[in-house]
């Protein structure tokens, strides 16, 4: 077990890393907190990813003359995909949370729904 | 030969581009009404194009690949269409016009004139991934699309831009970004596995696999979270809670589409990587089929049973969806060819159905005068005759009842129960449980809705104005409703050849 851990220690950080994404975006409270899980969450795919791209002793795939080794490319271009999904998700919740914020003036995900059930209280019930 | 092959085969490309373009151009018009204008065209050729590519698949009894760019596979990226592909796009084309059509008047008073372009931004992108999901053949692609899918139908949900709607679409945003760590979890593992995106490679290297007994677990986790990671996306039961709120906030128009095809789109991209790359066989040998019957079969009746509960109709549509998913993934999980055909039916028949009630529910809502939830439809079939009957007839189709749409898949999904026979009891309990539960929900409020009126209700005194393309729109429905209930047979035909081409 402690040969298996420490051989693939790239791979179990990825998945300690994704572990605590996951329950941050499932358990946090604070909204800001939540998304930072989610970025925790992706960058745990990335290193696991990365990891099984890069080789030592290869270079990045661009043409030079003589002979020389490359890594595969893919992996990479498969990270930098994700980063680019991965930031779109991550500036529309932001945003979102900011519009939230300036309505309710709290982070709790569970005050903005208590204030938002006495708003609803208050206005009667609605179809 | 309907078509020559060379425009038939750009014919998936040229869809997901027109609906992609669509989204580009829209933000340069910046006018609501000649943005949906655009949409609406846009939907419509896409519509035409997709009957067209159904006739000539059909017709030839073809499935084609359409490689993107200049590098052949396995470094290129393709789409692949056959005749399942084909009647989804058609679906899906019609469903998402007559959504937009039936409810633009809705659309116009619930979202601000000047936001209205940047709905129908959303509107474009969603359709674009949407069809990008039915058609790639490229795992990391379809990953991308669904990202996209998700922002979109986010911005679509907060079109009211009230706190209420605020709150639905961070819920909406949660749920989907634990689904979708889980699916790009499982897409990495598979690349570093098979060193492979593409479905038909990837499925030539897992059988390796397979068959040598190497790499056994992280495949039976990678299966296991892709098949959780859309269960989370596609709402299944216990992942539904973003659904109900999420649904009563926004537009009815986008409430139809997020239900009747938003959903459908994760399911159907996830039947494309269980044949295309696992194999059922390979599913139902490692028990993923046992899983999402499971989950399937619980849904049907909790959902039901939370739909029940529910006094607002909104909500209890909602409710509704999550059953009628668990209908569709118990259909896979019976693990059988004809069994996901049969779920493929019903993704057609719920796609057609509940649309219609949404913006029938939509509409007699807003001409109500009724100030209570409890009596806010009482009498109102009277004063929209066609919101009213088109109502009835979604109801009716929900529950099952000969000659309407629902009645035809509920009819193959008993039919496929027969060729899996240690869940065929279970199957056939469920459905007969979850259909009796049906009828209890819908009885409400259809009473409600042809409840006479005397003259001290608030009802009486309703004068509607006609909207001819919200009449258009549900008579419509209305008639596709009862052309896939009569016509059944043929839908499950092209889905079976679908099936048998994607093996």
């Amino acid at each position: 077990m402690i040969k298996l851990i420490t051989t693939n220690y790239f791979e179990m950080t990825a998945i300690i890393l994704f572990g605590i994404g996951f329950m941050n975006i499932l358990l946090q409270d604070n909204l800001i907190k939540k998304f930072i899980g989610l970025n925790i969450m992706d960058t745990a795919i990335y290193l696991y990813l990365v990891s099984y791209g890069y080789i030592s002793n290869r270079t990045a795939p661009i043409i030079r003359e003589g002979n020389w080794q490359y890594v595969n490319p893919v992996p990479s271009g498969l990270v930098l995909t994700g980063i680019v999904v991965s930031v779109s998700m991550t500036a529309f919740s932001l945003a979102l949370v900011q519009r939230l914020y300036k309505r309710y003036g709290t982070l709790s995900f569970d005050e903005v729904i208590k204030k938002l059930r006495s708003g609803e209280a208050q206005n009667g019930s609605e179809s | 030969m309907v078509l020559s092959h060379n425009i038939a085969h750009n014919i998936p490309f040229l869809s997901i581009f027109l609906a992609i373009f669509g989204g580009i151009v829209t933000p340069l018009i910046n006018d609501g009404q000649k943005s949906r204008r655009l949409h609406m065209f846009l939907t419509a050729v896409i519509g035409l194009l997709s009957l067209l590519l159904l006739f000539h698949v059909n017709f030839n009894q073809e499935r084609f690949t359409f490689v993107m760019g200049h590098f052949p596979s396995p470094w290129g990226n393709e789409l692949k269409a056959g005749p399942m592909e084909a009647v989804l796009s058609v679906t899906f084309s019609i469903v998402m016009l007559l959504a937009v059509g039936g409810g633009k008047d809705l659309i116009e008073k619930d979202i601000l004139y000047e936001k209205q372009s940047l709905y129908y931004v959303m509107l474009n992108l969603l359709f674009g991934s949407m069809l990008a999901l039915i058609y790639t053949n490229d795992i990391f692609t379809g990953y991308v699309f669904i990202e996209i899918n998700t922002i979109c139908s986010c911005g679509v949900i907060m079109c009211k831009e009230s706190g209420k709607s605020m709150l639905a679409t961070i819920r909406y945003i949660i749920m989907s970004i634990l689904g979708s760590g889980l699916i790009l979890f499982s897409i990495a593992t598979l690349y570093i596995v098979t060193g492979h995106l593409l479905f038909t490679h990837l499925k030539m290297s897992i059988m390796r696999l397979i068959n040598s007994g190497t790499y056994d677990f992280p495949l039976v986790i990678t299966a296991g979270m892709f098949t959780l990671g859309i269960a989370v996306k596609s709402a299944l039961f216990p992942f539904h809670t973003m659904l109900p709120g999420a649904y009563e906030t926004t537009s009815v128009s986008s409430s139809g589409i997020l239900s009747g095809l938003v959903i459908k789109s994760y399911i159907i991209f996830l039947i494309k990587v269980y044949y295309c790359v696992f194999t059922l066989e390979y599913l139902r040998d490692i028990k993923v089929t046992n899983l999402i019957f499971f989950m399937g079969a619980c849904g049907m009746i909790l959902g039901s049973v939370m739909a029940l509960k529910e006094r607002r109709v909104l909500r209890m549509l909602a409710y509704s969806s999550v059953a009628q998913i668990g209908y569709i993934y118990m259909g896979i999980g019976l693990g059988t060819n004809i069994g996901v055909t049969a779920a493929m039916l019903h993704i057609v028949t719920h796609a057609v159905t509940k649309p219609m009630l949404f913006i029938c529910t939509g509409r007699m809502k807003d001409i109500s005068l009724e100030k209570t939830a409890n009596h806010r439809l009482k009498g109102i079939g009277y004063k929209d005759i066609t919101a009213g009957v088109g109502f009835v007839v979604g109801a009716l189709s929900i529950v099952g009842i000969p000659l309407f749409a629902g009645f035809a898949s509920k009819l193959y999904l008993a039919i496929a129960s027969f060729y899996s026979p240690f869940k065929m009891a279970v199957a056939l309990i469920m459905l007969a449980i979850s259909m009796v539960l049906n009828a209890m929900y819908f009885i409400p409020p259809v009473v409600d809705i042809w409840h006479t009126l005397s003259d001290s209700d608030a009802n009486s005194k309703i004068v509607p104005k006609f909207i001819p393309s919200f009449n258009v729109a549900v008579i419509l429905f209305i008639a596709i409703n009862f052309f896939v209930g009569i016509c059944y047979n043929s839908i499950f035909g092209i889905f079976e050849l679908g099936i048998m081409l994607i093996r």
